[in-house]
């Protein structure tokens, strides 16, 4: 730190304060601005006065209920069959205009299970995409930040070799990651084509002709898996780069010492070179989580959300409503939501990566 | 210790060599295949995704694509608009996030460490959180222009520039290259009687090239490649990015040909760029990675 030099608070104002105007004006103020729209009814251009709504907007995203059904029965008491499987009362029926269930009006059905016996349970939510896209967002994050992680840490490990020629392979493993994410959606829409596209003729290639075409993006058992493989591949070099300059902080001399000691490779990695990247281990995992919670570009380019809302996300129905419906109040509570999921998981993973004393 | 033949040696060079070049076929193989898509008519484009001949400059091989593209489209506009936002950005952030790293670390003033710590603290906020909120904030704020005072930034220039010349991140990054830097050099200037700011221009920014390359580079990443803001705000194709003039392309029949072409023609030249200043690229990533 740089000692005291003579007190100026002219100059120090002077030189910091148009940084610190921008960020307060265009950083900190919608931060603030997106918690208190959030409770308000707030459009993008309206010709009515906008009124405070306290928690609705919540209530609207987050409202979830679950009942539990009996399956219809007929006269005789044996329950009734449908294609094979009991039937049971509508949903509609409690959940529109049901006297007895004001608390239901509107919800949807999100999804059921039943925990044997005869009697199923029904979660309903009511905003069932939000939900869609909430689950979404938290598999995506949860494989991506693992995977890609572990993956550049590897990238990594094999760039740090000595060899003729290695910067070559570091600048190409690096490559995607100056390519826009709107770009590389792009070209991986055409690889992913369902007729057409490379991966299906690499595939079939490979396993002559025993693996059929994938329509990757159009079926919603495979986009979102498309879309977190595309992902990793752009964004893995970043990660590498910063492992990378983590392992050029480890000592040589440490791995002089374990190297006289008879050290295996793997032993050298588990208490040299591991405990070497720790501080890294955790900033990467924050930044990476960071970033996958913010998931946009990709849907909007390649399945605008779809098939079947597999690949909603949140930040993606943040948009379409805050932009598209120009509904900033429903954004903005969307944001705040996203905020505090990002805020609580960063905490949670400094609680759980801390030094241990 | 066994000893290891000059024929085994060898040959677990030449593996290594191999998992090497594997993994960077996997990073290059979308980029070869754009650009050499780029130059065949759609509907060949479209067979030779095929086979092997989607990584080969081969068949009905021109620039057709380039020219219709521009004809298509007014690319010539977006590529304007990207470089001047681009630009005027980058050059704003460095004046005003160098100046503001030297206030912290240099000069002492009332307010100074609790307004770096407001700042970092800026740094858990993700930009997809603020978006929608500034969204309504542009569309409502005053502007003083040629033509008087107007309201609304919505279809302009600043409003894809202004929000951006000033981030924690980048302050954050001087301020750390700041520390470093020798402070007997700016005490010594001071005891001579030298003003703050020719401190500033004639012994601080002179050594501050690493960080400049680092922060400018950065910078630039992130608003070349802009998307979901601009999105938003231009809704006037004479104000569009790059980026977002892609939309272009995907409004009658999709003719991937073209698509190549234009993906190419706002790609290669960063790609270029990059492999040029490769060093700089990858050590301004790096120094993002030295916080914590």
């Amino acid at each position: 730190m740089a000692s005291k030099f003579t007190v100026s608070n002219r100059t120090g104002w002077l030189m910091a304060g148009p940084a610190i105007l921008l960020i307060a004006g265009f950083v900190i103020l919608p931060f603030f601005l997106a918690i208190g729209l959030s409770f308000t009814n707030q459009r993008l251009v309206s010709p009515n006065p906008t009124e405070f709504v306290g928690l609705s907007n919540y209530r609207q995203l987050l409202g979830v209920a679950t009942v539990t059904l009996e399956p219809l029965r007929d006269d005789a008491g044996a329950v009734v069959m449908k294609d094979g499987e009991p039937e049971y009362p509508s949903i509609r029926s409690l959940t529109r205009n049901n006297p007895d269930r004001p608390d239901l009006a509107g919800m949807r059905e999100w999804f059921s299970f039943s925990l044997g016996g005869e009697a199923k349970t029904f979660v309903l939510a009511r905003d069932v995409v939000f939900m869609k896209a909430v689950v979404n967002t938290f598999i995506f994050v949860i494989v991506v930040a693992p995977v890609q992680a572990g993956l550049a840490l590897g990238l990594a490990l094999l760039i740090n070799q000595r060899l003729r020629g290695i910067n070559v392979f570091r600048a190409i493993y690096f490559m995607p990651v100056v390519v826009s994410i709107v770009v590389v959606s792009l070209l991986w829409r055409l690889i992913y084509d369902g007729q057409s596209g490379l991966l299906n003729n690499l595939l079939d290639a490979i396993s002559f002709g025993l693996i059929p075409p994938v329509n990757w993006l159009g079926d919603p058992s495979t986009a979102l898996g498309a879309i977190i493989a595309m992902s990793i591949w752009q964004a893995v070099g970043f990660q590498m780069v910063i492992w990378l300059s983590g392992l050029q902080t480890i000592s040589p001399t440490l791995y002089e010492a374990a190297a006289i000691e008879g050290a295996s490779k793997w032993q050298v990695f588990r208490y040299v070179t591991w405990p070497g990247l720790r501080n890294t281990a955790v900033l990467i995992l924050i930044v990476i989580t960071m970033q996958a919670f913010g998931l946009f570009a990709q849907i909007d380019v390649m399945t605008n959300g779809g098939p079947l809302d597999s690949t909603q996300t949140i930040v993606f129905q943040a948009v379409e409503r805050g932009y598209g419906k120009q509904d900033i109040s429903g954004g903005s509570a969307i944001s705040v939501i996203l905020f505090v999921i990002v805020l609580s998981i960063s905490l949670i993973q400094r609680f759980l990566t801390r030094e241990k004393s | 210790m066994a000893m290891i033949s000059a024929d085994n040696r060898g040959l677990r060079l030449a593996t290594r060599y191999a998992v090497l070049v594997l993994i960077a076929l996997i990073f290059v193989f979308p980029l070869v295949f754009m650009v050499m898509s780029s130059l065949k008519p759609s509907q060949q484009l479209l067979e030779d995704s095929a086979n092997l001949r989607a990584f080969l400059p081969v068949g009905d091989i021109s620039f057709d694509n380039y020219t219709d593209a521009f004809r298509r489209a007014p690319v010539a506009t977006f590529v304007f608009n990207s470089v001047l936002v681009t630009g005027v950005t980058v050059l704003l952030s460095l004046l005003i996030c160098s100046a503001a790293g030297f206030a912290f670390v240099f000069v002492d003033w009332k307010g100074r460490n609790l307004l770096l710590a407001v700042l970092l603290a800026t740094l858990i906020l993700p930009f997809e959180t603020i978006a929608i909120p500034m969204l309504l904030m542009v569309a409502h704020l005053p502007w003083i222009g040629m033509e008087g005072l107007t309201w609304g930034w919505l279809n302009s220039y600043r409003v894809q520039i202004i929000p951006f010349i000033a981030d924690g991140l980048t302050v954050f990054l001087f301020v750390q290259y700041f520390k470093d830097l020798p402070g007997e050099l700016i005490e010594a200037a001071r005891v001579e009687g030298a003003s703050w700011g020719q401190i500033y221009r004639r012994i601080v920014m002179p050594l501050s090239g690493p960080i400049l390359a680092t922060a400018a580079i950065l910078k630039f990443l992130v608003m070349y490649n802009q998307y979901l803001w601009p999105l938003m705000v231009t809704q006037e194709e004479g104000y569009r990015p790059v980026m977002v003039g892609l939309q272009y392309f995907f409004q009658l029949n999709v003719a991937w040909g073209e698509v190549m072409a234009y993906l190419s023609l706002i790609t290669v030249p960063v790609l270029a760029f990059y492999l040029y200043l490769q060093k700089a690229f990858i050590a301004s990533i790096a120094s993002t990675g030295v916080k914590g």
